[in-house]
């Protein structure tokens, strides 16, 4: 049986939902106006350390900041 | 019947930091249900007389919002921004949101939808004022009593947006649609122009 819903065009390129979404807020961020993109970048920004474990201890732990952009 | 569920799990906390029984928990023939699907409980006791049959998932459910017998004069809307919300509980005559089939209007006693909105403009019409914010991209509860729940990532009024940015992104993003080779580059090239396009329309519709 063929698929039965037409697909967006990101669904078909492998892209999910919420990566598109996010592409698209990005996007509305960057071309807003002074002072609006700084408060939006801002709020926006993101800082996680994330560390693989591998026989019971945690690696080099991998640390993201200050990257409003996946 | 949630309100017992949440008495009782409050209670479970409580209790389990004295007693380690695991019998706090209620019975699932202790909690009343409210819709009752007869033919699957009829087939379930031919095939198991003995034994109760099992609760689903919708008689654990607060009933859905039913339509008012007469259509309300106002419509309630709930528009919510991952950091704030925008609108809560306010009474309004009509919205219009960017949903992925075309702009819709919504009245109150719409009929019950969800909607997928677009990047465009989402206007709120209160007696003779009307409210635009561009959307970047979300969803659109209606409900059957006339409440409408809008969610969206980022939402802006129209006069922050820089018009000298969407130009540059526009033509940036056409160009990379152009050289774009793998598929995952031409759909990001793509929703980069739409995004534009959108925005470009908005500013000088």
């Amino acid at each position: 049986m063929a698929s039965s819903a037409a697909v967006p065009f990101w669904r078909a390129a492998g892209m999910t939902y919420i990566t598109y979404s996010n592409i698209c807020a990005n996007l509305v961020r960057k071309c807003l106006k002074e002072p609006f993109k700084a408060e939006s970048i801002n709020r926006e920004k993101v800082h996680f350390s994330l560390s693989k474990w591998a026989d019971g201890k945690p690696q080099k732990p991998v640390l993201r900041s200050d990257a409003p952009e996946v | 019947m949630l309100r017992q569920a949440s008495l009782r799990l409050i209670s479970r906390s409580v209790a389990a930091g004295s007693s380690k029984s695991a019998t706090t928990r209620a019975l699932s023939t202790e909690v009343p249900s409210t819709t009752i699907d007869s033919t699957f409980v009829e087939s379930w006791k031919k095939v198991a007389p003995n034994m109760d049959p099992p609760q689903t998932p919708s008689a654990y459910m607060k009933p859905r919002p039913t339509t008012a017998s007469s259509i309300p004069t106002k419509l309630t809307v709930n528009f919510v921004l991952p950091y704030a919300s925008e609108l809560s509980g306010k009474e309004v005559d009509m919205v219009i949101i960017p949903a992925t089939t075309g702009q819709m209007g919504v009245l109150p006693g719409h009929v019950p939808t969800i909607a997928e909105l677009k990047p465009g403009i989402m206007s709120v019409h209160e007696g003779t004022d009307i409210k635009k914010y561009f959307v970047s991209s979300g969803f659109a509860f209606l409900h059957a009593n006339s409440v409408a729940d809008i969610i969206a990532v980022e939402a802006v009024p129209l006069e922050n947006i820089d018009a000298s940015q969407v130009q540059k992104g526009l033509a940036e993003f056409t160009q990379k649609l152009a050289a774009a080779s793998t598929d995952l580059e031409k759909a990001e090239a793509q929703i980069g122009v739409e995004v534009h396009s959108a925005m470009n329309a908005a500013l000088s519709g």
